[in-house]
């Protein structure tokens, strides 16, 4: 069963910008989902029509089989959804804004409250259940949203970018924490600028660019499109110009690295034996950017060209 | 047990005591903002109009002039502090955007309405419990039919609940949470015959007031305690019902368009 089904969903704002040119998006039950995209993609605004916080304006959005034109309340139901800006109450304390929201979807609470515990506990916040929200740190506040979009164990969670601005230990445990709750049969669907944490979390991926999916599929597929991939290699001893390689594209980025683009056809211990020939001793060898990031700019800056 | 496996019916319910509870909260964790202000002014109005000026001002309506304001005192307590309460809660809902996590939730537009509504209408009678204790410090408090009292209180607090539920939707900033309390409630409120009898007007000026819906909410209620009116009493229960039923519908039809809610 497709957790979200979307079809020629387009948005055009009151101030005549286009968001959204006719998506056509599935993700599968049970799925980590990475939906990814420049600013002003459009990634935002497709998960505000789904999550019913932007109205459409045409096109139709399925959430576990449920229309949101004709099954509002059911699609809602399934939804979990963690937003990019902060948007709980900042004068509620932890405990009361997880408890509130499970109401808002129909958990009595005195179940609320033992969910609230759990989860809480889970995303390292049960200390502060009592405090005020606002005197929350902001790796916290993010913890929280997702505490409160679980409590009422939703089929689908929708993240919108949740990690952001959080140190790379929490986002760690984060992501821990997500790939756990995916275990246990919740679909999740991912927005990050981190393509990092979408190639490690999610196993396929939407992206998009002017309103429009630009590539879709699974992770490793789509990686495996890439033609090129660049390496640096630190140098043992520094070098004046740049070693004479025939086939392959090299460059000096300083006197002790060397940066070399190595296509599918070719292979780096060719690299290695040649750059040896030539005296050249190579410490250490790391990718200059991460694959997903790598395909991503190409495929902005081919629309942007 | 998933929100999935429940009916409608039972997640609008649990809904609505949510929103509730949360709006009880809220007074009661502000109540120095939301209870006290207002004994504190009835206490004002009663020494200085009551007290000191009615002493000179007699009778009113054939009754004392302080048991003749304290209906007009309490009902004005109740129109302030009910549209107070809700404008103030949703709009800040909606700048602090965590409106977002009803718009999000299964509850239909019509629960949200009313749950902020009974927000309103839990402060407003709250705050006339308190100015009526006030009030009979001050003077006896005769009750002519308990039964419109509370009708009149209950619907006149569910009508400026709603105005501020409406005023919330469109305000963009806090100036415009405030334009409509200053400059339409309060001379409408004031002009409304809390602090005299219409009968003390001219013609002309009678005529005006009776298109003062507030006059008519007033005149109400005050039967209920001193039995004595300026308006119909029938026409009165009329005017509130049908201003509910249109308020309530297009509260729910802003939300449904998502006017200043949804992008």
């Amino acid at each position: 069963m497709q957790a979200l089904s979307v079809r020629g969903l387009t948005k055009t704002y009151k101030n005549g910008v286009q968001a959204l040119k006719g998506i056509d998006l599935d993700v599968e039950q049970g799925d980590f989902f990475a939906l990814l995209g420049p600013n002003g993609a459009g990634k935002t605004t497709l998960i505000g029509i789904v999550t019913s916080l932007v109205t459409k304006s045409a096109g139709s959005v399925q959430v576990f089989g449920h229309d949101i034109d004709t099954e509002i309340e059911r699609a809602k139901a399934c939804i979990g959804v963690v937003p990019q800006e902060i948007n709980f109450n900042m004068f509620e304390s932890p405990e009361t804004i997880v408890v509130n929201q499970a109401g808002f979807y129909g958990i009595e609470r005195g179940l609320a409250r033992e969910r609230a515990e759990k989860y809480l506990k889970q995303l390292q916040l049960w200390e502060k259940r009592k405090s005020m929200a606002r005197s929350l740190s902001g790796g916290m506040k993010r913890r929280l949203m997702i505490a409160r979009a679980l409590m009422h164990q939703p089929k689908l969670l929708i993240l919108d970018e949740p990690t952001a601005g959080v140190d790379i230990e929490i986002r760690r445990s984060m992501w821990d924490f997500l790939r756990e709750i995916n275990e246990q049969g919740t679909t999740i669907i991912l927005t990050t600028h981190y393509l990092e944490e979408a190639e490690n979390l999610c196993r396929n991926i939407a992206i998009i660019n002017g309103g429009k999916v630009m590539e879709r599929g699974g992770m490793g597929d789509l990686l495996r499109k890439l033609h090129t991939e660049s390496f640096l290699l630190t140098l043992r001893d520094g070098i004046d110009v740049v070693p004479s390689l025939p086939g392959y594209r090299l460059e000096r980025v300083d006197p002790t690295t060397l940066e070399v683009e190595i296509s599918k056809e070719q292979n780096l211990n060719d690299v290695f034996a040649a750059l040896s020939a030539q005296g050249l001793h190579v410490l250490s060898m790391r990718n200059k950017v991460n694959r997903l990031e790598e395909m991503f700019m190409r495929l902005v800056e081919n629309r942007q060209a | 047990m998933s929100t999935e496996a429940l009916s409608l019916s039972a997640i609008r319910a649990v809904g609505f005591r949510t929103i509730v509870i949360r709006e009880y909260g809220r007074i009661m964790r502000i109540w120095g903002q939301t209870l006290v202000p207002s004994a504190v002014t009835s206490t004002l109005y009663f020494v200085i109009f009551g007290s000191l000026i009615g002493r000179r001002v007699g009778d009113m309506g054939g009754y004392d002039y302080r048991a003749y304001l304290a209906p007009g005192l309490i009902m004005m307590s109740v129109i302030t502090n009910s549209y107070g309460n809700v404008v103030s809660s949703f709009f800040g809902a909606k700048f602090g955007k965590h409106i977002e996590e009803l718009l999000v939730s299964p509850l239909p537009n019509w629960i949200i309405v009313t749950g902020y509504v009974c927000g309103g209408l839990m402060r407003g009678l709250m705050v006339g419990m308190v100015v009526t204790a006030v009030a009979l410090v001050f003077t006896h408090l005769h009750v002519h039919h308990v039964g419109i009292i509370i009708a009149a209180v209950v619907l006149t607090s569910a009508i400026f609940a709603l105005g501020g539920f409406i005023n919330a939707v469109f305000a963009k900033n806090f100036d415009q949470v405030n334009w409509i309390p200053a400059f339409v409630l309060t001379p409408l409120t004031y002009f409304g015959g809390v602090f005299y009898s219409v009968d003390l007007l001219p013609a002309w000026a009678q005529k005006i007031s009776m298109v003062n819906p507030i006059l008519h909410m007033v005149n109400a209620f005050r039967y209920g305690f001193l039995g004595t009116t300026d308006v119909s009493v029938v026409g009165a229960f009329s005017i509130m019902v049908a201003c509910v039923i249109a308020l309530f519908t297009w509260a729910v039809i802003l939300l449904n368009r998502g006017t200043g809610t949804r992008d």
